[in-house]
């Protein structure tokens, strides 16, 4: 086994230095840095184009891209952040590292399969990359025939295939994490007694497992249209583009829900340790969970209002998007009823945690605008969505991820990253965010479309703001590159439990050993028992 | 699925992360039956669009069935149950460990396998020939083919016959992938079982492949009726 007892003293990142223990390695915590090096570099390339679309927005006018390109360029921003970032971004990092050791299991059931999710991941990527090598796509993240199967001159067939080949990344994800939970939880670790990242997770693997073929399939037909003429999709035979978004939708809205729901786990975490209390309501945050990952599979029409679905289909999938929204507020609500009368400390992970509270209540209540029928119809490909599901999707998880990169970094490193440092980019980020993306609400109300490369000279100022907002942003999210990457050597090295938090992880050694403890752990008390632990003092 | 991540002597068959071989087992058992659902979903989005456009155009589709050759399909459809017959005694010789009735039943599996497959080439071959297949070449006139020039109730327009044999071929291609998979793996396992890799302590590789080609067998017993059945009724 390559996992023999390591020596006394060492750790998964000192058993074995070479560059094959690495590459070939099965330990999940290797595989979850591996998954971290790849998705930065995937978060920065997607960076660069939302940097694109922000600087050729200033202007009214078309100067810095023209029609083609600025369609590309937002088409591959979306499909890199979306496919290849927020999706893998929260479970392949941190639940890879943590769901086996919150649940004092050894590694996850199948860690050959967990390495080929990796390997699935950097084919795909590297196909993606390709595919901007030759040009990009211009149909948008969402592929919507007839312009993919029939119009689109670009390489839609190869992009089709590494959004294909990383679905089945995600599924091996997927159905690594939920058998995991299942059946290797450590004794007297029972379901009630789970962290809510755990609950979290298992509920997008549901999602993951049962969503992501659906768009495999999809983007097949899609790809056999254009390369064999089998015209599932197509008009000219009887066939219905319609089918092809209910399908699409099918996976990529509740795929919404596998980037928001690790988040949300992370934050539960985040709070219960910084409020020293017990979450409030466990239960029924971890039933949220489920409820999300079930009604989010029943909502998926409500992005094709406009699309000339039947007007009774409409209303029920309306009904059922505002549904969805009682499962979020049942965590937001426990979330602030934790912290209050808690006693909060505001470090830098709480700190984005709170940010993450303030922009997925944003996000989410403009969701409920967008489930009214009769505003939807006003606001559909408008600014105004471009806001909300930015505020749920970047707001919400990329805030919730840093967050969790910040509480666990002593866990994975070893070392502390600098607090003073961490809360500035957390808060630059908050402002950051809220400058670039709160003026789209309003642009997107007046009524400017989503995906064009001008605008009504009436619309600048609002853009000028959001411009401005990416910069400060991006300031936000390359401070922690920064500083994270200078805490790697000079951070001050803290013992195994820096933050008093309870929860198996940090009853481990700070980084855990290669086989996660020298002791099998046995669980006797419940989950978040901040009340009756000693008093630990806190690192910061 | 950990096919050969587990070949090797029995006492090493504990992979490190198990505490045990019943928690091996049942996690491995499960993850099988978890692939299995997202194959049901993959399958699931074109049986949709059957679905659907079935409903949309019925004519087209009696009339595309009509032109399907239902004797290789009956015939394909009982060599097919007949592999997932000499796969179940594949398992069942893993399990009381006689090694040469594994390799035995497990060759019939693939000859079956290959045989259904053979068919499938020459029935789309016919197609080619006879310019069924959708794209630039396709041409299916209802009121002049063979087929279905005597039925009233299966006259449609060219462009709609088209659909149902994109989706003929989408869905049978699939299926037809998904059966050279399973071959391949088949071939592994047989020279597996031929080195003796599995006895009567440890045969969950046989099992799982065997799981998988009745899921894969259990796929054709739907599109059979479904693409090759539509209609008959009124023939005899």
């Amino acid at each position: 086994m390559s996992t023999a007892a390591a020596a006394p003293g060492s750790n998964y990142l000192t058993n074995g230095s070479s560059v094959s223990s690495w590459l070939l390695t099965k330990d999940h915590k290797r595989i979850a840095l591996l998954y971290l090096l790849s998705v930065t570099f995937f978060f920065f390339i997607g960076g660069i184009f939302a940097l694109l679309i922000r600087l050729e927005l200033l202007t009214p006018q078309g100067d810095l891209l023209q029609a083609d390109t600025y369609n590309k360029v937002f088409t591959m921003h979306g499909q890199v952040m979306v496919f290849f970032f927020l999706i893998p971004v929260v479970p392949a990092v941190l639940g890879n590292f943590l769901v086996p050791i919150m649940i004092g299991a050894k590694d996850l059931a199948f860690p050959r399969i967990n390495l080929l999710s990796w390997y699935l991941y950097i084919v795909a990527g590297i196909l993606m990359l390709w595919t901007l090598a030759l040009g990009g796509v211009d149909t948008g993240w969402t592929f919507y025939t007839p312009l993919s199967s029939q119009f689109s001159r670009t390489n839609v067939v190869m992009a089709a295939v590494a959004v294909f080949i990383n679905g089945f990344s995600s599924i091996f994800t997927g159905l690594n994490f939920i058998v995991t939970i299942h059946r290797m939880r450590a004794p007297g670790m029972t379901w009630n007694r789970l962290p809510l990242f755990i609950w979290a997770h298992y509920a997008t693997s549901v999602i993951m497992v049962l969503g992501t073929p659906v768009i495999a399939i999809t983007l097949l037909l899609v790809g056999f249209e254009r390369m064999f003429h089998l015209g599932i999709f197509d008009p000219a035979l009887g066939g219905d583009p319609l089918l092809f978004q209910h399908l699409f939708w099918f996976y990529s809205h509740p795929a919404v829900y596998i980037m928001i729901l690790p988040s949300m786990g992370i934050v539960s975490e985040l709070i219960a340790c910084f409020s020293r209390k017990r979450i409030f309501g466990y239960s029924a945050v971890a039933l949220s969970s489920i409820g999300i990952a079930v009604i989010g599979f029943l909502v998926w029409a409500h992005h094709m209002f406009v699309a000339g679905i039947s007007l009774y289909a409409a209303l029920v999938f309306s009904f059922l998007t505002y549904f969805v929204g009682v499962p979020s507020a049942i965590k937001v609500f426990n979330w602030t009823a934790t912290m209050y009368k808690g006693a909060v400390t505001l470090t830098t992970p709480m700190i984005y945690a709170i940010g993450f509270l303030g922009l997925f209540t944003i996000g989410g209540l403009t969701g409920l605008f967008l489930a009214a029928l009769g505003l939807d119809v006003h606001v559909t490909d408008t600014y105004f969505v471009v806001a909300h599901f930015h505020y749920v999707m970047v707001g919400g998880v990329v805030m919730a991820y840093l967050g969790g990169i910040h509480f666990w970094w002593p866990k994975i490193t070893g070392r502390m990253y600098p607090e003073f440092w961490g809360k500035l980019s957390a808060m630059i980020g908050f402002v950051g965010f809220n400058l670039t993306f709160f003026p789209q609400f309003i642009v997107g109300y007046l009524g400017m479309p989503r995906r064009y490369w001008m605008y009504a000279p009436e619309f600048q100022v609002w853009n000028v703001l959001s411009t401005a907002g990416a910069t400060v942003l991006a300031v936000g999210y390359l401070m922690p590159l920064v500083y994270l990457t200078w805490s790697l050597r000079y951070g001050p090295v803290v013992g195994d439990n820096p933050w008093g938090a309870v929860g198996l992880e940090w009853m481990t050694t700070s980084p855990p050993p290669t086989e996660n403890f020298l002791e099998p752990p046995v669980v006797t008390w419940e989950a978040y028992d901040y009340e009756h632990i000693k008093e630990v003092p806190v690192a910061y | 699925m950990p096919t050969s991540e587990i070949a090797g002597s029995h006492d090493l068959a504990l992979r490190h992360q198990f505490v045990n071989q019943e928690q091996q087992r049942d996690a491995s058992s499960m993850g099988m039956w978890l692939f299995l659902v997202t194959e049901v979903m993959f399958f699931g989005g074109m049986f949709t669009a059957y679905l659907i456009y079935r409903h949309a155009n019925p004519a087209a589709f009696m009339a595309g069935s009509l032109a399907l050759s239902v004797e290789y399909g009956a015939f394909n459809t009982v060599v097919l149950i007949g592999s997932s017959l000499t796969m179940a005694l594949a398992v069942r010789c893993a399990q009381l460990g006689q090694r040469k009735a594994l390799v035995g039943w497990l060759i019939g599996t693939i000859l079956l396998g290959a045989t259904f497959l053979g068919v499938k080439a020459v029935e789309y071959h016919e197609k080619w020939e006879n310019h069924h297949v959708p794209g630039p070449t396709f041409n299916f006139d209802t009121a002049k083919e063979e087929s279905t020039k005597d039925h009233p109730e299966a006259q449609a327009s060219s462009k709609s016959v088209e659909m149902y044999f994109s989706l003929y071929f989408a869905m049978t291609g699939m299926h037809a992938l998904h059966m050279i998979i399973g071959i391949g793996l088949m071939s592994v396992l047989t020279w597996m079982s031929w080195r003796g890799t599995f006895g009567r302590d440890y045969f969950a590789p046989i099992e799982y492949a065997g799981l998988y080609w009745h899921f894969v067998d259990l796929v054709w017993i739907y599109l059979f009726p479904l693409l090759y059945l539509i209609g008959r009724r009124h023939t005899f």
